[in-house]
């Protein structure tokens, strides 16, 4: 949502504002003077430029003042905002308006330039890229003290690994399921882990239950179970498995059954509670049937910082902050704070004293189970925080199960962490593959050994550090199978004092099992049949490398560079001011992250005129680092599948396809394979398709790119983006002060823009033809009342509003005298009938004007723009006055009776009180200003009075006009009343393209006035040429034959081949009481001169042949207005 | 007009719905009060803020019309709300519309001003409590912090979807007044209502 500064009110969201289009038209000094052509130019011609372009808008929802701003049609950035009448600033290139025109300030708290208030952010990595250490991710395990290689020492604490390390001691039992560990988790480690051990929880997996632990995410309760498979793939039917630990899992998709049904949740990202019951899916899920009952809504937030991820970054950035005063919001997915220091279980204690430290910080947020979904213009995310899910039966029902942040962030820093990828070997889906970080994860933070046997398969060193902690926790690791052609010497020798076999060299080239992986197959690099050795595993652990998480940063308009390092893509810069931290820049150093996160909250927090504090960091050794080799691809047996995109079922041989049909860019492999498409939207696969597809291609993957990053990161339901706005919330219901009365007679209602208006009443089961005939027949024949409340009303004042009118309406409104009403036209500088209605002159100098219902803010709109960007020197001002009247229509030839009953004081004889006159006066004792107007060809009369005693006068009126017969009647009724008139009704019988000549109304259209807006368009060839749509009234021959609105027009008794000529369509269509048929409203070509002459109107197989009338089919005399 | 103010019965746009709002204000424990404020004066001033009028009228109502975009000034039982830069709305207690407006148009004498009577156009729901702003932020864009919206600050803005006046009270924590067209008034109490959900108490 972009902010736009508005010159009065300062900035405000967009949605407050409405767009005007190009600036500096100026409406034709003499239109009249003006060809065709340059008055078509005027109308129809606009500049689209890319860059800088001067518009208008108005801030509609707010001060309702219309202004001009620059902005940059590339970027959407607003360069600039000045009012109305103003000279256009000049603007040199982004964010910089140049001085020579003095810009208008808004309020001291609101910068009128967004762009130039402050330096679009710059990723740290643009300012220095020497500070990128390639690295090694969390490694959690350094070297012994006295052996540390490279890099800052002062080691802290940390221990050596399978060195009396707690639950070192093996869980095997040899058969590599089940036993050891506890009795009902026969894969949980004794001590290790984050879980409650001291509230067990049961749940149900397809059919079956089992026990787990609060802390425990659904996958890693099944895992501690012995379980891994949990569904089968989309196309293939392939067992799947566990991958990962996080958000980015492709296989684990399952579909909750209970509480409530939801479909398509990563089992890695589900919290465990009492009573959940999930099923396994074969790659897709099922939609709830029911309404779900929870409750879900939305909050706006802003703050000076917000920070997404609390991982070491994260917090660090948001140490900076606390207590400085700045407002701070740190969000993160997860239930707790750590990131992936919880992963790699390093600087517990740090994270728990800073979470003690920030969560009583006066103006720190923390959201957990928060993630941020998607970052938008000027700063504007929104995230989506899971409140109760995790409680599941427990949660209390008047509490939303999600809540989505919209968050508005002077600064942002992004701390979103970096994604494991795969590698494409044969094979590489067996549940049991797994990528080995997540493995850690499972270890460190749910105490839960994902197998019991494990190879490891990796390009980086980071997966060394995973291997060590498995092993300490008792997982045998047979081997480290290492691409890179020689070791890294220093994590290759931690592994072998922890037993493990170290491979360089080497590549996983084939697996097996099923389901479960039994073995693993290796062979030198580049080799698929000689020299393989087996390993007997029912756990392989997998690294490609990492992928920084810049999806946010993406969808911010950040660029991505590609970092050799990595062997992957990383933020570089953006236009917002959004700084990248950690690994999510790139840094996988530990040290390195911490100091980037509290450098950029200290920026953030400084910027915004704060001093930052600086944070106790904790003393962390860097690690030894070996650069990565960057694979993608891995040989193996030609038969077995190498799947890059797992839950799309993509395998290389499916990339390879793409590219040979001639697809060259990785977007169009995505579309051509769908790679990357599935819900988990190729996190651990997509720059793994890049690669893939850039060895196909012969390229370089840095020239590839990545596909697009679009939000949401993660899938958002449509019950928490629809939040609070479902059911009767769902659009505003306006209603009149008669509203009550209505709903307690029984009246059926019309949405009508937004408000409710009475349609019909149905007494005793009556249909709604016999109703609408009912309340008809006593308009036309005694009394009938309608509640009008709805119409527009604006209130004109000013001693130039008689001008102000006449250039709005087609007709004079200038010499309209007090005390006297007139039916006016407004249409567009095109001449299109635009709006309809009445003026009544109140005193000189005043009016008050009525629209359409569906019309009144456009109206008033339309007013306000005319004078505020074209007419400022006229003395006048508008203002609505829509609810400051109710109005009653009181309809019919016995209505003055009526009237006169309760208006002692009114003269409501003919000559006393004429046609199209007003009165103020009082009827039933409340004051009232009473009309003599006739929307139905009756004698008619409306009354105006406060809202606040509109049912006092509604009731008076009924009992007055009791003896009568008064009749209430809504929506229908009117319609048909004045349909018999020919009175048109604007957006029912018009569509934009209608002129009031069209209608039949050319005596509403001024020949004294010198111009008027629409008057130098009816001079035009297309307003004057004899096939234009008119107007006409349509008799079916057989007067019971129903025409539904829509009904298309022919010539011919016989439908002809297509293409038919059709002359024109239904607009209004009715039974009439009064005329005892039904009849319609048309508009035909030349219709006017084919009155009299039949047409054929087709009706499902049938021609059902009509006669073209005049459009005034009931007292064409008028006879009956007066009484 | 006095004669038939009393003897006609009036009703205002939220009457119907006092007792709902009541219920919130007991079961939040008074963490969100709600209630309609019915009948207010309320009187829509156009003019020139630099003309003659501006300082004459200003006069009249005893207060200096505000100036600077978004707030209000305050004078005896009067409240002025900024709502453009030649456009105020004049508050007051009920049934002194008349009145407002004689003294506006006394005080301008020949001066193009526009002066309306709004009274019934809105009506106004007291919005307050320790957790009225967050009661608000739910459908409301604007940084209600008091740091951003304290005493004396007024905006036109959204509150779910529909458009509102929102008025910070004098004392901080005296909560808002939110000023509603009357036909959104039904719309937006049930919004308020079912937001207010979550503070509702266990008794």
């Amino acid at each position: 949502m972009l902010l736009i500064p508005c010159p009065w009110c300062g900035p405000r969201d967009e949605a407050e504002f409405h767009y005007g289009g190009q600036a500096h038209v100026a409406y034709p000094e003499t239109p009249a003077d003006l060809t065709d052509e340059e008055w078509a130019r005027y109308l129809f011609f606009r500049d689209n430029p890319k860059g800088p372009f001067a518009e208008r808008w108005n801030h509609g929802a707010g001060c309702r003042r219309w202004f001009n701003a620059v902005r940059d049609t590339a970027t959407n950035e607003i360069l600039g905002v000045y009012r109305a009448g103003e000279e256009r600033p000049t603007v040199s290139g982004r964010g910089a308006v140049a001085d020579s025109t003095e810009l208008s300030q808004p309020s001291p708290a609101a910068p009128v330039l967004p762009a130039a208030a402050d330096q679009p952010g710059q990723s740290p990595s643009a300012r220095s890229t020497s500070t990128l250490q390639p690295g090694p991710a969390f490694s959690a395990r350094p070297a012994f003290e006295d052996e540390a290689l490279s890099g800052p020492t002062g080691v802290q604490g940390a221990e050596p690994p399978g060195n009396g390390v707690e639950g070192a001691a093996p869980l095997e039992d040899g058969t590599g399921r089940g036993g050891g560990g506890e009795e009902t988790h026969p894969f949980r480690h004794p001590t290790h882990g984050r879980i409650h051990r001291d509230t067990p929880l049961t749940f149900t997996f397809d059919g079956t239950e089992y026990q787990g632990y609060k802390g425990d995410t659904l996958a890693s309760a099944l895992l501690a179970n012995g379980i891994i498979q949990t569904g089968t793939s989309i196309k293939l039917g392939r067992p799947r498995g566990i991958f990962t630990a996080g958000v980015e899992e492709p296989n684990a998709v399952i579909q909750i059954e209970a509480p409530f049904p939801e479909p398509m949740l990563p089992a890695t990202t589900i919290e465990l509670y009492d009573g959940l019951v999930a099923t396994s899916l074969p790659g897709q899920g099922r939609l709830a049937t029911e309404p779900d009952p929870a409750r879900y809504d939305a909050v706006h937030a802003h703050c000076d910082l917000l920070v997404v991820g609390a991982g070491p970054a994260g917090l660090a950035a948001a140490a900076t902050a606390a207590r400085t005063g700045a407002r701070v919001i740190l969000a993160d997915d997860r239930p707790e704070l750590g990131g992936t220091l919880l992963d790699t279980a390093q600087l517990l204690d740090w994270v728990a004293e800073l979470k003690e430290e920030l969560s009583t910080a006066p103006d720190i947020r923390i959201l957990t189970r928060t993630t941020v979904f998607g970052h938008y213009d000027d700063n504007h995310l929104l995230a989506v925080e899971r409140r109760t899910n995790h409680l599941g039966a427990a949660a209390p029902t008047h509490v939303s199960r999600e809540r989505v942040w919209r968050i508005r962030a002077r600064r942002v820093v992004l701390a979103t962490g970096a994604h494991e990828r795969s590698l494409a070997f044969a094979d590489n889906d067996r549940p049991g593959v797994m990528l080995a970080a997540s493995a850690r994860a499972y270890v460190n933070r749910h105490g839960v050994l994902p197998g019991r046997r494990a190879v490891v398969f990796t390009t980086n060193d980071s997966a060394y550090a995973a291997a060590l902690d498995l092993a300490a926790a008792g997982v045998k690791v047979e081997a480290i199978v290492d691409t890179r052609p020689s070791e890294p010497d220093e994590w290759a020798s931690r592994a072998r004092e922890a037993g493990i076999e170290v491979l360089p060299g080497h590549a996983v080239v084939g697996t097996e099992g099923t389901p479960r992986l039994t073995a693993v197959a290796v062979a030198p690099y580049g080799e698929t049949t000689n020299r393989l050795r087996q390993f007997t595993a029912d756990l392989l652990l997998v690294s490609g490398g990492w992928n920084p998480v810049a999806h946010l940063f993406s969808q911010a308009g950040g660029k991505l560079r590609y970092d050799d390092n990595l062997g992957s893509f990383a933020p570089d810069t953006c236009r917002q001011l959004v700084e990248v931290a950690g690994s999510a820049n790139g840094e996988f150093n530990l040290a390195g992250a911490l100091l980037q996160g509290a450098a950029a909250g200290a920026r953030a927090i400084e910027a915004g005129g704060y001093i930052a504090e600086t944070p106790s960091l904790p003393e962390v050794t860097s690690e030894p680092h070996t650069p990565a080799m960057h694979v993608f691809d891995v040989p193996g047996a030609a038969d077995a599948p190498r799947f890059v995109d797992l839950q799309r079922d993509v395998t290389v041989a499916d990339l390879t396809r793409a590219t040979a049909a001639g697809l060259n860019s990785v977007e169009h492999t995505k579309r051509y394979t769908t790679a990357g498409t599935a819900n988990d939207q190729g996190k651990t696969s997509g720059i793994l398709a890049s690669g893939v597809v850039a060895e196909l291609l012969g390229v370089d993957v840095s020239a590839l790119g990545t596909t697009t990053f679009r939000p949401p990161y993660t899938p958002v339901s449509f019950a928490a983006l629809a939040g609070r706005d479902r059911g009767a919330l769902h659009d505003p219901i306006r209603t009149t002060a008669l509203h009550d009365w209505h709903v307690m007679q029984g009246a059926l209602f019309e949405n009508v823009g937004q408000w409710k208006r009475p349609w019909y009443y149905p007494q005793d089961g009556e249909d709604m033809e016999t109703a609408v005939l009912r309340e008809c027949a006593a308009a036309r024949e005694s009394v009938a009342f309608m509640d009008g409340s709805t119409l527009g009303k604006i209130d004109v004042q000013g001693p130039d509003a008689p001008v102000f009118l006449d250039r709005l309406y087609t007709n004079m409104m200038g010499n309209l005298k007090v005390g006297m009403i007139r039916y006016g036209v407004m249409c567009r500088p095109d001449g299109m009938v635009f709006d309809d209605g009445t003026a009544i002159r109140l005193a000189p100098d005043r009016y008050l004007v009525t629209t359409t219902t569906g019309n009144a803010a456009a109206v008033l709109d339309w007013m306000e723009e005319w004078h505020q960007t074209e007419w400022p020197e006229l003395r006048v001002h508008c203002a609505s006055v829509t609810e400051q009247w109710a109005t009653v229509a009181l309809v019919g030839p016995r209505s003055r009776e009526v009237l006169g009953s309760l208006a002692p004081q009114l003269a409501v004889g003919n000559d006393d009180f004429p046609f199209m006159a007003w009165r103020d006066t009082t009827v039933a004792g409340i004051e009232a200003r009473v009309c003599r107007i006739s929307f139905s060809g009756e004698l008619a009369y409306e009354i105006n009075v406060s809202p606040w005693e509109a049912l006092a006068l509604w009731e008076a009126l009924y009992e007055a006009g009791a003896p009568f017969g008064i009749t209430p009647y809504g929506t229908e009724t009117m319609h048909v009343l004045r349909a018999e008139k020919g009175y048109p009704i604007i957006g029912q019988d018009t569509d934009g393209t209608v002129t009031p000549q069209d209608l039949g109304m050319s005596w509403a259209v001024s020949k004294k006035k010198p111009d008027f807006i629409g008057k130098r368009s009816y001079a035009r060839a297309d307003a004057v040429r004899p096939d234009r749509k008119h107007l006409v009234g349509l008799l079916p021959e057989d007067p019971a034959a129903f025409l539904p609105e829509g009904t298309q027009l022919i010539a011919d008794s016989v439908l002809p081949a297509p293409p038919v000529p059709m002359l024109g369509h239904v607009t209004s269509s009715y039974r009439s009481a009064a005329l005892g048929r039904t009849f319609a409203l048309a508009l035909i070509k030349g219709g006017r001169d084919r009155i009299g002459e039949r047409l054929y109107a087709p009706v499902g197989d049938r021609l059902i042949p009509v006669t073209v009338a005049s459009p005034v089919l009931y007292d064409p005399e008028g006879a009956r207005r007066d009484g | 007009m006095a004669d038939t103010a009393l003897s006609v019965p009036r009703r205002s746009p939220l009457a119907g719905a006092a007792d709902r709002l009541a219920a919130v204000t007991r079961t939040s424990g008074g963490t969100v009060r709600l209630a309609e404020l019915p009948f207010l004066a309320q009187v829509n001033l156009r003019l020139d803020a630099k003309g003659a009028a501006a300082d004459a009228v200003g006069l009249a109502l005893g207060l200096s019309l505000p100036l600077e975009p978004n707030t209000v000034v305050r004078a005896g039982e009067l409240t002025v709300l900024w709502l453009g830069p030649d456009e105020w709305l004049v508050v007051g207690p009920p049934d002194t519309q008349r009145d407002v407006e004689h003294r506006i148009r006394a005080a301008a004498g020949d001066e193009h001003i526009a002066v309306t009577d709004v009274s019934a156009q809105r009506t106004t729901l007291l919005v307050s409590g320790a957790r009225a702003p967050e009661l608000l932020a739910h459908g409301c864009p604007l940084d209600l912090h008091p740091r951003a919206f304290g005493p004396g600050r007024c905006a036109q803005t959204t509150l779910a979807r529909a458009q509102v006046v929102l008025v910070a009270r004098d004392e901080p924590g005296a909560g808002f007044w939110v000023l509603v067209r009357s036909s959104f008034a039904g719309y937006l109490t049930d919004w308020l209502l079912d937001a207010a959900a979550e503070y509702v108490q266990e008794s």
